[in-house]
């Protein structure tokens, strides 16, 4: 309990020492155009792909699982749209970013830090702290957006590519369920999710390789602690904001 | 001029530094030299504000320190200029990039003069085929050239230069502690070199300082370390064979 609250405080000192005024604005603005090219461009891929799949497996799933003479043709495609939407485009798709994203921001820090490369920003007078993890969090936040509209997207395609590769449910009929009853804050509600777990991926992940103290094996550790708090705290953040943006 | 005044430092309780006491002098190359873990480490990052001191002053020219504000330590930070053991060059910068980072970050000319400034930088360390490449395409040496490049970019008054010479050949490390004396002329700067190099302390000593187990038990210069009385000095200067026989032969000398 006294190191989780040790780790929060750290963390929480860290944060207030990277959100300051930045140096030389030029310098951070180039800074987060790299970061909005490593951290979103290059996700686009891995994104698109497991999107692409899972939207096509929760098609068949739901076809399987609910069919019945009962239930109108256009079901199967407004619950995958409905998933795909409230939880596997911001939360599923955050966790896998936490992964591949947190992972990376981590390594990076961790080795920085180990070669000195951290010192070497905070001897020159440079806040090492906001130059570094600074433009990480501000260019994940914008690109989240962009990956979420880009999975739900994907997910669509591939629930699509059930019916025109497949054949086990008409186009027109997924088509009628994907349109139908769409609510418009369910959309917005997965972009301001999103938001929230793209800071948590970038910041927490930043602290673990910002922090790391000894060698490669602590860059190791610092890597995966970070993709196992990033996920832990999007899991919970979920809850909490799934319970606040629906009402109930 | 760099003044330290009782200086102590420890961790969990065991004491690192030890009343430290010493002045390095302005346009001279300073030496810290000692034993693996005596603690000369330690001081330098006491020195350069990456580590607090338990207790004792640290003055720049007049100035303390460590009653600084953050911002004020910030801006004397800018006339710091810093060579560590591993280069800690930015690995996803080029050459050119990683020299002129300290002018982008923190100078006012235009892109044309910090340009030129860093060639010239460049220039000095003769590196000038070397400005597109990227720290991993480059060896240990050149590595710590680029690195003595970006430190005197922004003119600095103090240059500090953790162990320059760890895994280079001899000949490339005279070639750096040439390059860290004729640059520490050239600039008037006050240099503090970190080593348990003696063929560094023969080149470069104008002040030496030895520390033993975190104490300062010695302070000379590379003329006068030979002849000290110091017993823990002696052992750690003649723990090499090559020394021991320059010793003998000089004494073999002297009594003609």
């Amino acid at each position: 309990m006294f190191k989780a609250l040790h780790t929060t405080g750290r963390y929480l000192l860290l944060m207030r020492r990277t959100f300051s005024i930045p140096e030389r604005m030029s310098v951070y603005g180039r800074q987060l155009l790299k970061e909005m090219e490593q951290l979103g461009i290059n996700s686009i891929g891995i994104v698109l792909l497991i999107s692409f799949f899972i939207g096509a497996v929760i098609t068949i799933q739901i076809k399987l699982n609910i069919e019945s003479p009962w239930m109108p043709r256009w079901t199967v495609g407004y619950v995958t749209r409905e998933i795909m939407l409230l939880e596997f485009s911001s939360s599923i798709m955050c966790l896998i970013l936490a992964g591949k994203v947190g992972s990376n921001i981590a390594s990076e820090l961790g080795t920085m830090r180990i070669t000195q490369q951290i010192d070497a920003l905070d001897i020159m007078g440079v806040n090492s702290a906001a130059f570094l993890i600074l433009p990480k969090i501000v260019a994940l936040v914008l690109m989240i957006p962009v990956l979420v509209t880009f999975s739900i997207f994907a997910g669509m395609i591939g629930a699509f590519a059930t019916c025109w590769v497949g054949g086990i449910m008409t186009a027109a009929n997924l088509e009628y369920g994907l349109q139908y009853w769409l609510t418009e804050w369910y959309l917005w509600s997965a972009y301001i999710k999103s938001f929230f777990f793209a800071f948590i991926i970038a910041s927490v992940s930043s602290f673990f390789g910002y922090t790391v103290d000894g060698g490669s094996i602590e860059v190791g550790k610092a890597s995966t602690n970070s993709v196992v708090a990033c996920s832990a705290l999007i899991l919970f953040a979920d809850i909490i904001l799934t319970k606040l943006l629906t009402g109930l | 001029m760099i003044t330290i005044n009782h200086l102590y430092k420890s961790f969990d309780g065991v004491e690192v530094l030890t009343d430290v006491n010493a002045v390095f002098e302005e346009g001279k190359t300073n030496l810290i030299i000692g034993q693996s873990g005596s603690g000369k480490t330690v001081l330098m990052k006491c020195i350069v504000g990456l580590l607090r001191p338990d207790s004792g002053e640290l003055f720049y020219g007049d100035t303390n320190f460590l009653t600084l504000r953050k911002s004020q330590q910030k801006k004397l930070r800018q006339k710091m200029g810093m060579i560590f053991q591993s280069a800690a060059l930015f690995d996803s910068m080029t050459v050119l990039d990683n020299v002129m980072f300290p002018l982008n970050m923190f100078s006012h000319d235009t892109y044309r003069d910090r340009l030129r400034r860093a060639n010239a930088c460049i220039d000095r360390v003769n590196l000038s085929d070397a400005t597109g490449k990227y720290p991993s395409e480059l060896s240990g040496g050149m590595q710590k050239r680029v690195a003595i490049a970006r430190s005197i970019v922004l003119n600095p008054r103090f240059l500090f230069c953790d162990e320059p010479n760890s895994g280079l050949d001899p000949k490339t490390s005279l070639v750096i502690d040439d390059l860290i004396h004729s640059i520490t002329q050239e600039y008037n700067m006050t240099t503090i070199v970190n080593t348990h190099d003696m063929n560094s302390v023969m080149a470069i000593g104008e002040k030496v300082i030895f520390i033993h187990e975190g104490v300062k038990a010695w302070e000379g210069t590379k003329d006068t370390i030979f002849t000290a009385g110091n017993q823990t000095l002696n052992d750690f200067i003649f723990a090499s064979d090559l020394f021991r026989k320059v010793k003998e032969v000089e004494i073999m000398q002297q009594e003609g």
